[in-house]
């Protein structure tokens, strides 16, 4: 079924067959070795994780995932990290759709501006403005009583500003490719600019908002820099609480790799469910 | 393109004559058409102001506390810090006193790295990008398994390679030990192996996203292109050298520029493994910046660092663009 990603009619070589072979199996082996750890050193007793590596339990047990909620406050960090990727994401879509649909529907003055400055944020290194909005965030509480340093509010406004630029630029592209006249019908049939957005734009860029809150969710469930900083005991995430295993005097691995695996689970498991939708949606830029 | 147009020139006509009879009646009169006009704007503002709260305004900042003395003493009112004029910068590039001479030595770590990191990750993408051109069984399976480090979040990853690179416990010594190449004794995480640990998970998370872009850009490889070449007798190597390497060009010249930036100003990995104070070998300048301003509490400093990091990405990027579409047009012409 020569589909147009294939190659070329032409039967390959051996020589190519071979060293496909042989590549492919090398690199699968590397990307799934981390998995693969993971896996088997959280069925492990801790004393299989002491001592000289093993790649196979001794004796398989869940002990490791009934703990790891024990030995620190995971269920909290979750609930935190669940909270603001989860609102990070929701306002960071609404808030791109609203962008984008501008950026792609109107002409107006200042229109490449706001794309190149909003995209030429994606290059600042992280580092720059974590220290200014550090204080920022402190003086705007001071001033105001609206704490943003330590809360989830700061935390979730600064992730949905991380995912929006990229967001942005996304939804231009699967907006662009939703024809006018459809927007332009429902305009005529009385529907309002914004009833033209929810009514027919929104709709038929489906895929491409849920690959934006796919990206806009991962972003922010994996962050660590800010997360760093910007929590305290009441709001960390996971991205900080997990290094609470490791800094101990005692390391627990097999809680580790049992509480990484869990921690995993849902952006794993979201981004394989809509893999398809989020690759579109992120190589769309660089193919146009 | 026509569609928008057309109203705007409605408008223009109508602003214009207004008791023109000729001009389109908007349904709305005047109000409306203010409306209109504004509308884009009030669409783009939630964006906008977040963007200013978050990135532009805090740039600014960094760039003004940059020149001031801002210690401990004045977190809590950065107004009142006195002024240090360009001291913070000659402080960051007096390579012969220790602070200076500890970023230079951060900052040539980090290119180096850099270099090596976005090179082997755009190998190892452009290679399983073409291996996986062509349909076979498995090759779907493949592909989405070459995705996972992508989907994994970052902390839960590099921790399992910290692990797998403990000294007494870790994957890695065992098997070097098993094999007979080490004792098994070496440490990973601390000393002069910390680059290699460092470049090997850095890799291993950041190729995916290579493999995903420049699979796009396969994708949109006319066929023709490929079956007029075997019709004239070249070999699938030949193919790939001829057809596929230069129409991946224009994909390369965003991809490679996305991931030197990416991996320049990679916090995350040296941070969840080896923990607040990277070994020199592995001190990557975004995590030396943030050390010697949380650390010490010395924000002038350490926005003056970060300043000179974003001139250098600008100046880099811009020589990148300008070099890298001189010779795409050439290339056409």
């Amino acid at each position: 079924m020569p589909g147009p990603t294939t190659r070329s009619p032409m039967a390959a070589p051996p020589s190519f067959l071979w060293t496909r072979r042989v590549f492919l199996t090398l690199l699968t082996g590397f990307v799934l070795l981390p998995v693969f750890v993971m896996v088997s050193s959280s069925l492990k007793p801790l004393a299989d994780v002491t001592g000289k590596f093993q790649w196979l339990p001794s004796s398989i047990t869940v002990r490791p995932y009934l703990d790891i909620w024990k030995t620190v406050p995971l269920a909290d960090y979750f609930v935190n990290s669940l909270i603001v990727a989860g609102a990070a994401t929701g306002c960071s879509v609404v808030i791109a759709v609203f962008a984008a649909y501008a950026v792609s529907r109107y002409n107006f003055r200042g229109k490449r501006a706001f794309t190149v400055t909003v995209l030429s944020t994606q290059m600042f290194p992280g580092i720059l403005f974590l220290l200014p909005l550090f204080l920022i965030y402190v003086n705007i509480g001071n001033a105001t009583g609206i704490a943003l340093f330590g809360s989830r509010i700061g935390l979730i406004i600064t992730y949905l500003t991380f995912s929006l630029p990229f967001s942005i630029w996304m939804l231009i592209g699967y907006f662009d490719s939703v024809p006018r006249d459809l927007d332009e019908a429902a305009k005529v049939d009385g529907c309002g600019p914004v009833g033209a957005l929810f009514r027919v734009i929104v709709p038929a860029a489906l895929p491409g908002i849920v690959a934006v809150a796919v990206y806009a969710f991962m972003t922010a469930w994996g962050e660590v820099l800010f997360a760093s900083v910007m929590t305290n005991d009441t709001t960390r995430t996971l991205a900080v609480g997990l290094q609470g295993y490791a800094t101990q005097n005692d390391v627990y691995w097999n809680q580790v790799m049992a509480a990484s695996l869990v921690v995993s689970i849902p952006v794993v498991a979201g981004f394989l469910l809509l893999q398809r939708y989020l690759v579109a949606g992120l190589t769309a830029g660089a193919v146009k | 393109m026509t569609t928008t147009a057309a109203p705007e020139a409605g408008r223009r006509a109508v602003r214009k004559d207004k008791s023109g009879p000729g001009a389109p009646a908007p349904r709305a009169p005047r109000f409306g058409r203010l409306r209109q006009i504004g509308l884009p704007y009030l669409l783009l503002l939630p964006a906008l102001l977040l963007e200013l709260l978050v990135h532009l305004v805090p740039m600014v900042i960094g760039i003004v506390v940059s020149f001031k003395e801002l210690t401990q003493f004045y977190i809590r009112n950065w107004g009142s810090a006195p002024w240090a004029g360009l001291d913070n910068y000659s402080v960051s590039i007096d390579f012969n006193a220790p602070v200076g001479k500890a970023l230079l030595a951060s900052f040539v770590t980090t290119c180096l790295f850099t270099v090596l990191s976005v090179g082997l990750c755009w190998l190892l993408g452009v290679t399983a990008a073409i291996f996986l051109q062509e349909n076979f069984r498995g090759r779907g399976l493949l592909r989405t398994i070459f995705l996972v480090p992508y989907a994994l979040p970052v902390y839960a990853a590099v921790i399992t390679w910290a692990f797998m690179f403990q000294r007494d416990n870790g994957l890695v010594n065992g098997v070097l030990s098993d094999l007979g190449i080490t004792d098994g004794s070496s440490f990973w995480l601390i000393g002069d192996n910390a680059f290699v640990t460092l470049l090997v998970v850095s890799v291993w998370k950041g190729w995916p996203f290579a493999f995903l872009m420049l699979m796009a850009g396969l994708q949109n490889i006319p066929r023709d292109l490929y079956e007029a070449a075997a019709l004239d007798g070249a070999g699938i190597w030949q193919q790939i050298r001829k057809i596929t390497m230069p129409s991946l060009a224009p994909v390369n010249q965003v991809l490679v520029l996305v991931l030197f930036l990416w991996t320049f100003n990679d916090f995350n990995t040296p941070f969840v493994l080896f923990g607040k104070a990277a070994p020199e070998s592995a001190d990557l300048i975004s995590l030396h910046i943030y050390q010697s301003s949380f650390q010490t509490w010395n924000f002038g400093t350490g926005s003056a660092m970060s300043v000179l990091l974003l001139l250098f990405l600008l100046v880099v990027t811009g020589v990148y663009l300008a070099f890298t579409s001189r010779g795409s047009r050439g290339r056409k012409a």
